[in-house]
């Protein structure tokens, strides 16, 4: 609503099709207690609100869990065997779950670029395009590193991810703040620039002469690549997501810096008001949501494929959407519902082997959860149960 | 290849017209159906979901009934249906339209995708050309001005909307809805099933540009169908001022980009091919970074677009 310089009490105009979006979870939510109260019966009565924000989007999990079951009985498969199915390649033993977390590791930092700019009331769902450009960066910096030694040269790379997926979602920061242009629809735009940037680099400057069904860069040196955890098949990608996510999460909720992006994402004006610099933190916390998506496009190139090529954009970007929207943004969660999608996406195989449903089965289910989970929001406030009891 | 060589750059020229004509259609269809929905004061930002589930059934009942046009209608009614999911979802209290338009882009492409698959090889009956370039003998000319049926009836409906909005009750309706809708409601217009209307229509409308996709051109059914067409369409709409006919003018200039790199590859300049395709994007952004301002709203925008209702 900062484009309105009018008064209060006048309709919210927009100066782009999505005025500033407030999904009810940005805000933090007090408990309504009345003034009177005793501090101690605050805090005791606030597990109510905590609840709800958990059972909500746990029933829309498993509503949308049902309405997968029907829709593959409607296709000729047994429910029940394709939710065992999916639990036996996803969480069933430690090799399927090692799949799992391999899948997680680029969700959790993809998830991070929708939610951090959503605290200050920012809705980017450019995280397809931060994490093509912060692998198409890392790739960059990675071939040129050649020479040096593997720390050196691993080093790099993560900057130059980092700052690549950055530098690409400032800029829908900045159109944004400076330009007034709808960040959601650069985000957008600035996906398919993107993926275009990466299809021109592998087809042609960038090319390596031997790739012929699948044009991909040069690879990079075998010794530089990043490896795996311990003895398992998991790599490093899955630590770098959780130690981002828990340094965001301490960020956001535990320091000055993330009261004030909480504040602009409350309250604009009263940001304003108080004399917040609201560009710059905006511009910051941009930069920190496409450095998490640069990050995963690094992780992506050094752990998974050893090159870039078109694979990178596979869509953990979009999927990442989802993870942040199940997770409401916060940091935690977005580490649990990244393992859970993880898991549905690593059992896509099984579904098309065992039950010849096709692989586009666990995009119709990613889109069920999220139609159930936006249904959900509505039913905040809804349930007696979950309110606080009148003093 | 060879003709096109003859008549040289005339050649890229004609691409670039054939290109606006043809590519420009869905743009045309998605963004009179983003239109529509954005004056009633709500954003679909789903519809690349509703273009692709409209192509997959449009396909599909082609094949089946072998009446292109039954395909055509099932586009209208399954880009419809979808609408109302989205209508449904953003009607009711505390859900953002934008999130919502993710989730049916999500949906409906997995949708389109799953039952597309049985889809992929065979052939369905298309939809007949009016062919319009006979006076010509370039065979290149008469090539281009192959109309897509689709595309006349999409230059019909730019201006037949334009018409409603202006000067039809239901069009002020919508205006006012999206406008002011408390001042709508003090005037006994009900906000929530002026919006649902427009939301299912504006998402039919949309899906009759799948049917174009998949029965004129490129006329066939592959899940690579739809280049981001529908998720233009929210841009498209910017970039018209919310006005039918500039849809109109906005779609023909964003296929006619779209075509530049396969008509300067026809010619034999096949150098930075990839990053012509991505030319329609980069033109949105140049656009809009130059209209948008921070300070004023833009001209043309509904006064409560986006707002929850």
């Amino acid at each position: 609503m900062e484009t309105t310089p009018t008064t209060a009490s006048a309709p919210p105009a927009a100066a782009e099709p999505t005025p500033v979006i407030v999904p009810v979870p940005l805000s933090p939510v007090p408990a309504p207690t009345p003034a009177s109260a005793p501090t101690p019966a605050v805090a005791a009565r606030r597990w109510r609100p905590a609840v709800e924000a958990v059972a909500l989007p746990a029933g829309a999990v498993l509503a949308a869990l049902v309405l997968l079951g029907v829709f593959c009985a409607t296709q000729g498969a047994n429910p029940l065997g394709v939710f065992k199915a999916i639990n036996r390649a996803s969480f069933g033993s430690w090799y399927s779950f090692q799949n799992t977390l391999l899948r997680a590791a680029p969700l959790i930092l993809t998830a991070l670029c929708t939610a951090l700019p959503a605290r200050l009331g920012l809705m980017v769902i450019g995280n397809e395009g931060a994490l093509v450009a912060g692998g198409l960066a890392a790739t960059i910096t990675g071939l040129a590193c050649a020479a040096f030694s593997p720390w050196v040269s691993l080093t790099a790379m993560v900057l130059a991810g980092m700052v690549g997926g950055g530098l690409w979602v400032g800029v829908v920061g900045a159109l944004h703040y400076y330009r007034g242009v709808n960040e959601t629809i650069s985000g957008l735009l600035m996906n398919y620039v993107a993926i275009a940037l990466l299809n021109h680099l592998v087809n042609g400057p960038m090319r390596d002469p031997s790739s012929l069904n699948k044009p991909s860069t040069h690879p990079l040196v075998e010794s530089h690549l990043l490896g795996s955890i311990g003895d398992s098949n998991v790599h490093y990608g899955l630590i770098f997501g959780i130690v981002f996510c828990l340094v965001a999460w301490v960020l956001m909720e535990h320091t000055t810096f993330g009261f004030k992006v909480r504040m602009i994402g409350g309250n604009i004006r009263a940001a304003r008001m108080a004399g917040l610099s609201v560009a710059r933190l905006g511009l910051i916390t941009c930069f920190l949501g496409g450095a998490a998506a640069g990050l995963a496009g690094m992780v992506e190139v050094a752990a998974v494929h050893g090159r870039a090529n078109d694979s990178l954009a596979a869509g953990y970007g979009y999927a990442g959407i989802l993870v942040a929207f199940v997770a409401r943004f916060r940091g935690l969660p977005i580490i649990l519902v990244a393992v859970l999608l993880g898991g549905i996406l690593a059992s896509g195989g099984i579904l098309q082997r065992q039950f010849k449903l096709p692989d586009a089965t666990i995009l119709v289910f990613q889109g069920i959860v999220f139609l159930c989970i936006l249904f959900s929001d509505s039913l905040y406030g809804r349930f007696n149960c979950f309110k606080e009891k009148a003093a | 290849m060879n003709a096109a060589e003859s008549i040289g750059w005339w050649g890229v020229a004609l691409g670039i017209f054939a290109g606006a004509l043809r590519g420009g259609t869905p743009f045309l269809l998605v963004s009179l159906g983003e239109c529509l929905t954005e004056k009633s004061g709500k954003i679909n930002l789903g519809l690349e979901g509703t273009l692709l589930m409209g192509a997959m059934a449009a396909y599909a009942v082609s094949l089946n009934t072998g009446n292109p046009w039954m395909g055509v209608a099932a586009a209208f009614g399954t880009g419809a249906a979808m609408g109302a999911i989205h209508a449904f979802l953003v009607s009711r209290p505390k859900v953002n339209d934008i999130a919502a338009g993710i989730a049916m882009l999500i949906f409906g492409s997995g949708l389109a995708f799953y039952l597309g698959k049985p889809l992929i090889r065979p052939s369905a009956p298309q939809l007949p050309a009016l062919a319009l370039g006979g006076w010509s003998n370039l065979p290149q000319l008469q090539a281009a001005l192959k109309l897509s049926p689709l595309f006349v009836i999409g230059v019909v409906l730019a201006f037949f909307l334009s018409w409603v909005f202006r000067a039809t009750r239901w069009g002020v309706r919508i205006r006012a809805v999206g406008d002011a809708p408390a001042a709508a409601l003090a005037m006994g217009v009900s906000v929530t099933r002026t919006r649902v209307t427009a939301i299912i229509l504006g998402s039919g409308i949309a899906g009759l540009g799948g049917a174009h996709l998949s029965l004129f051109y490129p006329g066939a059914w592959t899940e690579a169908i739809s280049s981001g067409q529908g998720l233009m369409a929210v841009a498209l709409v910017i970039f018209a001022r919310w006005q039918p006919v500039q849809c109109l003018y906005a779609s023909l200039i964003f296929g006619g980009t779209q075509a530049i790199a396969p008509a300067l590859q026809a010619i034999g300049i096949s150098q930075g091919y990839y990053l012509w395709n991505a030319s329609p994007y980069v033109l949105t952004l140049i656009v809009m970074v130059i209209t948008c301002s921070t300070k004023r709203t833009l001209a043309g925008a509904p006064g409560a677009l986006g707002t929850p209702s």
